[in-house]
C-alpha cells in the first residue's frame, strides 16, 4: 500500500498579515506604574507605560529579564498581590477599568474578558487533577452548565488544539502529556471561555522548536477564529518578526520603540533595538562578527538618570552635552513616519541606521 | 596498546597521527525500573544508541537536536560523567571509556565542561577566587603561592574585573556567572571543552558577549569546542562542522555551510525550516516551513528501522525494516537516510 513516488513534505506557507487599521482598541494601557516595595528600596518594574490594541491584531512586547514585559502583563490580569504592589495608571480592557478592581470583580473578568498563557506549562497545569477537570473547572467559573456540558466543552477544545484523540486525553493528567501537548492544554484551557484578550508570556521559550513552530501556527489560526487580540511576551525577534503585527520594545520598565513590525525591525531607530539586532546569530545570510550591546541592563532598584539606556548607549557622545544623562527622551515620532515612535535624543537616527548599523547586519 | 602510545609528563597516553577525541558507536541505555516484582518489566532508555563523532585539534564541532535526542547525555559520556555502555570513547587514541577514577585523573584535566545554567553550577557559599583556585589546586596547575596571581589572570582573560576573587556567585549577573564558569574550565588549560548549551540561559545581548568571549578563547587559545545547543543560529555562528541529533543517534554529519545550505536528511530540513527567521521583515520572502506531526517517539522503545520514520513524509517500508546507517552523500558529508537528497529550494530563507 506504499506508494512509490516519494511524497512532498506538508509545508505551511507564511503569508504577511492583512491588516485591520483604524479599529477600535480593546485593550488601552494608559501611563502605568508597577513599583513593589522592597528592603532595598523600591523597584521600579514598569514605569509609564502606555499603548493600545485592537481586536484581531498582535502586539509583540519584547525585552530582557527585568525589562517589566511580564510585569506590565501580569498588572493586564490583575495578578499582583495588591499588598505589596502599587500599581497606578489605567488599563482598560473591552472599556473595563483593571486598576483596582475589586477580587471579586476580576474573578469574574478574569478567563472571560482575558486569559494567559504561562511559560512553562509543566507548572502551570496541577499534577494532582486531570486536564479535563482543569479544564471544566474553569469553565463552569464562568458558565453555570452540568459537569457533562462541561466535558463536552473540554473534549471540544481539546480537539480545537491539535491535540489527538481528545475524549481519551481529557481523562489523563498533566504526566501523561509531552511538553507540546500541555503547552496545547494550556491554550485550550485559556480559550475555553472565547476571552477577546489573550496574553501569551514566553508560550514556546521551554519548547523545541520543530513544537515551537506548531504553537506559533494555533495561536495564529485560533486568533483568526476568534478573532481576539494577543499580547505576545517574547525575546525572540525571529518569533516576533513571524507572528506580531506590532512590536514594542521595552528596556528598564519603559518603551523605548513602538510601531508595526516592518518598521522597527526593518528600519529601527533606538540605539537598544540596533544593539539586539546585532546580537542575534541569524541561520541565513553570511555569519559576520556579533556586536553585543556592552554592560549589563540596569538595576531596577537604582535606575540611571536620564535616558535608561545611555550607560550602554554607544551613541550616546553624538547627543550634544550630557542630555543624555539628565532628561529621559519622550516616546515621540521621531522622523516623518507617523505610524511608529522611539524614546531617544539621537538626531537623524533613520540615517545612522542606514549608514552604520545595517551594513554590520548579516 | 599498539607500539605508537606515548606517555606525556602529565600521564595522558596518546597515540601518533590519532584525532583528539573520537567516539565510537557509544552506546548508554538507562535502566527504568519496570512494575513487577524481580525487576521484571524492567526497560532500557536508549538515549544515546551508537554515536560515532571525531574532533580534530582546534577544531569545533556543534551537537543539535531537540530536548530527549541524546545530546547532554554525550556530552557526559566524552567528559566520562558517565560510563558508557559499548562502545569506545578515545582520547588521542587512547580508550577512556572504562577507565577507573584514578586512571581518569590526567584525562580530566583536558577535558573540560561548561554548564549550561550558571546558576546551578556554582557553589554558593564559595568565592569566585575558590571556585577557580579549586581547580587549579585539583589538577597542580601552579603553586600555592602563584595560585592567586593566576586566579586574577583567569578572571581578567573572562572579561571580569580581577580585584572581585573575594566576591560570591550571588553578588554576579547571568553572563558573569558564566564568565565564572568559563573562568573554572580555562584553569586546567584544557586541550577540549564541552560546553552544554553555554549560552541559552542568558538575555540576547548577554548572550552574544559570551559568544564572542568562546570565539577569542578558540582562536586564541587553540582549544577544540564540542558545542551543544538547540540555537540553529547560535550554533551555526560558533561551529565548523555540525552533527543533528536525533533519539540518541546521528542522522547528518556535515560542514557547517553545507549542513544549512544543503542539508539533506529530512529531519535537519525539518529542523532548520522551523527555526523563524528575522530577515522576513527585511523584505526576505517567507520560506516553507516543513511541519512535523507528533512527538519524538519514546527512547524507551524507539521504532523499528529508522528511528525519524514515525515523522517523515519520505518514509516507505524499506524504512521500518532497514535501519539506515551514516553514508556519505556528498564530500564530507554523512547523512543516516534511505532517500537522501538535498532540499529542492533553500530551507533557509534566501537573500534576493
Amino acid at each position: 500500500m506504499t506508494d512509490q513516488t516519494v511524497r512532498a513534505p506538508q509545508t505551511v506557507t507564511r503569508t504577511p498579515r492583512t491588516r485591520s487599521e483604524g479599529e477600535e482598541a480593546y485593550l488601552e494601557v494608559n501611563d502605568l506604574h508597577v513599583q513593589f516595595p522592597t528592603a532595598d528600596g523600591r523597584v521600579q518594574a514598569v514605569q509609564g507605560l502606555s499603548y493600545s490594541l485592537p481586536l484581531r491584531r498582535t502586539l509583540a512586547i519584547v525585552g530582557e529579564s527585568g525589562s517589566g514585559k511580564s510585569v506590565s502583563s501580569m498588572a493586564i490580569l490583575g495578578l499582583h498581590d495588591r499588598k505589596s504592589t502599587w500599581i497606578s495608571g489605567s488599563i482598560k480592557v473591552g472599556g473595563k477599568e483593571v486598576v483596582g478592581m475589586s477580587e471579586k470583580d476580576l474573578m469574574s473578568y478574569r478567563g472571560a474578558d482575558a486569559a494567559m498563557i504561562f511559560q512553562d506549562p509543566q507548572s502551570s497545569l496541577h499534577p494532582f487533577f486531570t486536564i479535563g477537570d482543569q479544564i471544566m473547572e474553569s469553565y463552569r467559573a464562568h458558565h453555570n452548565v452540568s459537569k457533562r456540558a462541561a466535558k463536552a466543552r473540554a473534549v471540544d477544545m481539546l480537539g480545537r488544539v491539535g491535540i489527538p484523540n481528545p475524549s481519551r486525553r481529557v481523562e489523563q493528567y498533566p504526566h501523561e502529556f509531552s511538553g507540546g501537548m500541555r503547552q496545547r492544554a494550556m491554550i485550550a484551557m485559556a480559550l475555553v471561555n472565547d476571552p477577546k484578550l489573550l496574553i501569551a508570556d514566553e508560550p514556546t521559550t521551554a519548547l523545541d522548536v520543530t513544537v515551537q513552530a506548531q504553537i506559533l501556527d494555533l495561536i495564529a489560526d485560533l486568533q483568526r477564529d476568534f478573532g481576539s487580540a494577543v499580547v505576545f511576551i517574547t525575546h525572540d525577534l525571529g518569533v516576533v518578526a513571524e507572528i506580531a503585527d506590532d512590536i514594542l520594545v521595552m528596556y528598564g520598565g519603559s518603551a523605548v520603540e513602538h510601531g508595526p513590525v516592518e518598521k522597527i525591525l526593518g528600519t529601527p531607530l533606538h540605539p537598544y533595538t540596533w544593539g539586539l539586532l546585532e546580537s542575534i546569530p541569524a541561520v541565513s545570510g553570511t555569519p559576520g562578527a556579533l556586536h553585543p550591546i556592552p554592560g549589563s541592563p540596569p538595576s531596577l532598584l537604582a535606575m540611571p538618570s536620564g535616558c535608561a539606556f545611555h550607560p550602554r548607549c554607544e551613541y550616546r557622545d553624538r547627543v550634544g552635552g550630557d542630555l543624555c544623562a539628565t532628561l529621559k527622551p519622550e516616546l515621540i515620532p521621531r522622523t516623518a513616519d507617523l505610524g511608529r515612535t522611539s524614546r531617544c535624543h539621537l538626531k537623524e537616527p533613520d540615517k545612522v541606521f542606514e549608514t552604520e548599523v545595517l551594513t554590520r547586519l548579516p | 596498546m599498539t607500539a605508537a602510545t606515548t606517555t606525556a609528563k602529565s600521564g595522558v597516553r596518546s597515540m601518533e597521527g590519532a584525532p583528539l577525541l573520537e567516539l565510537d558507536d557509544v552506546k548508554m541505555h538507562f535502566r527504568t525500573k519496570g512494575d513487577g516484582l524481580l525487576a521484571r518489566g524492567t526497560k532500557w532508555v536508549q538515549a544515546v544508541d551508537g554515536v560515532s563523532l571525531t574532533v580534530q585539534s582546534g577544531e569545533t564541532l556543534g551537537l543539535v537536536g531537540e530536548s530527549g535526542c541524546g545530546k547532554s547525555t554525550t556530552a557526559r559520556l566524552i567528559t566520562r560523567l558517565l560510563e558508557p555502555t559499548a562502545g569506545k570513547i578515545k582520547y588521542q587514541g587512547v580508550d577512556i571509556a572504562h577507565m577507573s577514577e584514578r586512571q581518569l585523573r590526567p584525562y580530566r584535566r583536558e577535558i573540560q565542561l561548561i554548564f549550561q545554567d550558571p546558576y546551578s553550577s556554582l557553589n554558593p557559599r564559595h568565592t569566585v577566587g575558590t571556585i577557580v583556585g579549586t581547580a587549579l589546586r585539583t589538577h597542580g596547575m601552579v603553586p600555592k603561592s602563584g595560585e592567586l596571581k593566576r586566579v586574577q589572570e583567569l578572571l581578567e582573560v573572562v572579561g571580569l574585573n580581577p580585584e572581585h576573587y573575594n566576591r560570591y556567585p550571588h553578588e554576579f549577573s547571568g553572563g558573569q556567572r558564566q564568565r565564572i564558569g568559563i573562568a573554572r574550565a580555562l584553569a586546567a588549560r584544557p586541550k577540549i571543552i564541552v560546553a552544554d548549551e553555554p549560552v541559552s540561559a542568558l538575555d540576547v545581548s548577554i548572550q552574544a558577549q559570551v559568544m564572542n568571549l568562546l570565539e577569542n578563547l578558540r582562536s586564541e587559545l587553540g582549544i577544540a569546542f564540542v558545542f551543544i545547543a538547540h540555537d540553529l543560529g547560535v550554533v551555526r555562528h560558533f561551529c565548523d562542522r555540525v552533527a543533528v541529533m536525533y533519539l540518541g543517534r546521528v542522522v547528518e554529519e556535515a560542514p557547517r555551510d553545507a549542513l544549512y545550505e544543503k542539508p539533506q536528511h529530512p529531519y535537519t530540513q525539518a529542523l532548520l525550516s522551523a527555526v523563524p527567521d528575522i530577515a522576513v521583515v527585511r523584505g526576505v520572502p517567507p520560506k516553507q516551513r516543513i511541519r512535523l506531526v507528533g512527538d519524538v517517539p519514546s527512547p524507551v522503545d524507539p521504532p523499528s528501522g529508522c528511528r525519524f520514520r514515525t515523522r517523515c513524509w519520505k518514509a516507505q517500508d524499506i524504512c521500518a525494516t532497514n535501519d539506515p546507517v551514516l553514508e556519505e552523500k556528498a564530500p564530507d558529508q554523512t547523512v543516516a537516510c534511505h532517500f537522501a537528497e538535498p532540499p529542492v529550494e533553500s530551507i533557509v530563507a534566501e537573500v534576493v
